[in-house]
């Protein structure tokens, strides 16, 4: 019996996010009267520009870093490429043409990383094993002479396993290597302090965290070499990045910044126990397979598999129920192959596209996790009686 | 990517889903790496298809196409049921988005492979009537 009614759930949080009603104010007026120039020497110009300083210095104070140390792009994955395209490009002039990463990063620093061994660069994927946990040892043993850069993501986007930033951090610092981290998963999940974890690079984006899309940053250590521009041009960004300042979207990031990296252990104590409840129930389901480290992932994220049924129909019918959560089969991964996530941990092609991602935040409530819990079985039992697989699984196939 | 209102009716309405007790020819197609298998059974009576059902693994247009298939063959002739081409089955469901035109193509093999085993069954050689299915199908 059904106790909640139909509702909308959203449970798609590590895709994106509500712009929160603080951001949406505080960005308003820099979309109607603000409109000036940052550049500009009149009144107008200086007001742009001083807003633009405060969401500078705003987002230094959440990282612990200095404002000057803050560069604003245009998302997460611009920071990418320009952080790991730039170092590779600086320091392989110097005979440094070797990068280390993992394998299950985002495709933005994959693919970039993809090209740089189309020019010549020497790649080392380190394995994230059956937990999607990156082993120190690994970055260790990987890094040599010409290692220019290590890039390990601070948590991943689709099991939301947390990988050991502070101690890779250290170990880098210690050898000398330089090390960038893709936080734009953890910012707001996780306290970041970048000095006390010895990070040198870290990328974020805006539209994770309740600010816009089409906003990110690129924290850049002082004293770091200097690396290539990714955007030529004019001079903003101290000469880094060209492009008028997006004004709005600064001001929007700035405060949604202050806010989500305050009281991030009280929310995720709150969040923890409905994500832990949403994992318990789901995989009461026979036949279910939690994806990556039970603990040591993001307080939100479940990433559940399923045997015998697909990705893509699972999100239709529950998108039809009014339930949004995301898969990483391959119909949904846009390719062939099922999630590269999915099959760095070792799942088996076919049980990896059976897989579903919920990614729950402070507001989801006890209803909407009741209503998930009431729908999904129903879901997942009914895909399975259309399915050949399960019944194979099962051992039922008659003929 | 877009579904046709067809194609969302016949994913949350399939036709003919089940098994077939007294199925005469069962086909199946597509492998569990590719996250796409559909499996068709037949029951041939007097040269015609007098029932069919599927089941299928795979996305919205997997499940869409393979019951649009099985609609479209039910009560035919086997030489008709022959004649069906995946774009007839994406015609019927008034469009497919392109990425998912595979699909179709999937659901016409299921055809075949089940219509294939029903003459393997009979003691025929199918080759020479249905011609050489794609190497990832089983019959």
């Amino acid at each position: 019996m059904n106790i909640v009614e139909e509702r909308f759930v959203y449970a798609d949080n590590a895709a994106t996010t509500q712009v929160s009603e603080q951001v949406l104010t505080a960005m308003l007026p820099w979309l109607k009267e603000g409109y000036g120039n940052p550049s500009s020497i009149y009144r107008k110009g200086r007001e742009a520009l001083a807003a633009v300083d405060q969401a500078r210095a705003r987002v230094a104070g959440a990282i612990g870093a200095s404002p000057n140390e803050i560069f604003f792009t245009g998302s997460g994955s611009e920071a990418d490429n320009w952080a790991i395209g730039g170092i590779a490009r600086a320091l392989g002039k110097k005979g440094k043409k070797h990068i280390i990463t993992s394998a299950f990063e985002h495709h933005a620093v994959l693919h970039t990383v993809h090209a740089l061994k189309n020019e010549g660069f020497d790649i080392t994927l380190l394995p994230v094993y059956d937990d999607g946990i990156v082993r120190v040892a690994d970055v260790s043993a990987a890094i040599r002479e010409d290692t220019a850069l290590v890039s390990i993501m601070y948590a991943n986007n689709e099991i939301g396993t947390i990988q050991p930033i502070s101690d890779i951090g250290a170990l880098c610092r210690a050898k000398e290597v330089i090390f960038h981290t893709d936080a734009v998963q953890a910012v707001g999940h996780i306290d970041i302090d970048v000095k006390a974890q010895n990070i040198d690079l870290l990328s974020l984006s805006g539209h994770k965290i309740h600010a816009q899309k089409g906003i990110g940053t690129l924290y850049i250590r002082k004293g770091l070499p200097r690396f290539p521009n990714l955007i030529e041009g004019g001079d903003q960004e101290a000469g880094r990045r060209a492009g008028t300042e997006n004004v709005p979207a600064i001001v929007g990031l700035g405060i949604a910044m202050e806010a989500v990296c305050k009281g991030i252990d009280k929310r995720n104590d709150m969040i923890r126990p409905k994500r832990d409840r949403l994992m318990d129930e789901i995989l009461k389901i026979p036949r279910s397979h939690l994806n990556g480290h039970r603990e040591k992932r993001l307080p939100g994220n479940a990433n559940i598999s399923f045997e015998g049924i697909e990705g893509e129909s699972l999100l239709l019918m529950l998108d039809m129920k009014g339930i949004a959560a995301s898969s990483g089969s391959a119909c949904t991964s846009g390719s062939l192959d099922p999630s590269h996530v999915l099959l760095a941990i070792g799942l088996p092609h076919e049980i990896a596209h059976g897989s579903l991602r919920l990614s729950i935040n402070e507001e989801t409530t006890d209803e909407d996790v009741q209503y998930i819990l009431e729908v999904l079985p129903g879901v997942v039992e009914r895909l399975r009686s259309m399915s050949p697989l399960w019944d194979q699984i099962t051992g039922k196939h008659i003929g | 990517m877009l579904y046709s209102k067809k194609v969302l009716d016949h994913f949350s309405n399939p036709r003919n889903v089940g098994e077939l007790q007294d199925a005469n020819g069962i086909g199946e197609v597509g492998s569990p790496a590719c996250g796409d298998i559909m499996r068709m059974y037949i029951k041939v009576e007097d040269n015609r298809i007098s029932d069919i059902s599927f089941k299928t693994f795979g996305c919205g247009a997997a499940i869409a196409t393979s019951s649009m298939a099985t609609e479209l063959i039910k009560g035919k002739t086997i030489d008709e049921a022959l004649k069906l081409t995946n774009q007839a089955v994406v015609e019927a469901l008034e469009g497919l988005p392109p990425v998912k035109i595979h699909c179709s193509v999937l659901a016409e093999q299921a055809v075949k492979s089940a219509i294939a085993d029903y003459y393997t069954r009979q003691g025929l050689d199918p080759a020479p009537l249905i011609g050489i299915l794609q190497p990832d199908v089983q019959t």
